[in-house]
């Protein structure tokens, strides 16, 4: 089965849909991102979705659901780069995105996460090596 | 109102849904449909392929170029043969839900077009008509 490309750039993973994904796909993404956030510690996830043509409520949904586990598990997450027509259809359809960052394009989406990680309590960690009271 | 070409699509799996959405876009660009319009009415189709698919337990969708007058359109007609839906007018509230979605479906479609059918009854299956103009 196809997966969606998750790459990890410093502090940031980044994510570009360039297919039209059929449901399995899109629920994989989420699963394979939550999954990435909590083995690399990543504290910062942009997904590009300049080349969806829509967003129906299935992709709505889990654009949602994948901001709020990132949350839970210490990310930020902003969709950057949807199309004007887009944004109006999901609007009337009768979705916000409630709870989803949001940024024109890439650029000002990573200044967003940049500033929300180091505008926010910690200066993010050095390392995470120990795992816990082992041996 | 005379039809003038018509395509019909198999639903029966998440890559016919994808299919149902490239060939609604093709067919709006085909009737001159703004972006904007195009990407109602495929957001709408994609929401009906998937209701086809998920609760119907698959079916098909018909294509129909329309013209009334200069104006030209696009009716496409979902079938399935599944359940049903007991109270279709309850079934297009947002927020009605039979499980994982959000329950925007049918009342979201509804609002991307301009003109909606539903019939449907308990064992008999659901049909749907959306027809959006330019």
């Amino acid at each position: 089965m196809d997966r969606i490309p998750i790459l990890k750039m410093g502090e940031f993973l980044l994510v570009t849909i360039q297919v039209d994904m059929h449901d399995r796909l899109a629920l994989a993404l989420q699963d394979d991102l939550t999954d990435r956030i909590s083995r690399t510690g990543s504290r910062a996830v942009l997904i590009d979705i300049s080349s969806l043509e829509i967003v129906d409520s299935f992709i709505g949904r889990m654009l949602s659901n994948i901001a709020s586990m990132a949350r839970v598990l210490d990310a930020e997450t902003v969709v950057v780069g949807m199309r004007p027509a887009v944004a109006i259809t999901l609007v009337e359809l009768g979705l916000s995105l409630p709870g989803v960052r949001t940024a024109l394009d890439v650029e000002k989406g990573m200044a967003q996460l940049r500033h929300a990680l180091h505008g926010s309590t910690g200066a993010g960690a050095g390392g995470d090596a120990d795992a816990g009271p082992a041996g | 109102m005379p039809a003038q070409r018509d395509e019909t699509l198999p639903i029966r799996s998440e890559s016919d849904v994808v299919v149902v959405r490239q060939v609604a876009r093709a067919w709006c660009a085909d009737a001159g449909f703004s972006l904007v319009e195009q990407t109602k009415m495929v957001t709408a189709a994609s929401e009906l392929a998937r209701n086809v698919l998920v609760h119907g337990g698959g079916g098909s969708v018909r294509l129909e170029a329309m013209t009334n007058g200069a104006r030209r359109g696009l009716r496409m007609e979902f079938v399935d043969q599944g359940p049903g839906i007991p109270d279709p007018q309850q079934a297009l509230r947002d927020g009605y839900t039979t499980g994982s979605g959000l329950g925007l479906g049918l009342g979201g479609a509804k609002r991307l077009v301009n003109e909606f059918a539903i019939e449907s009854a308990p064992g008999s299956g659901t049909k749907v008509v959306i027809i959006r103009w330019k």
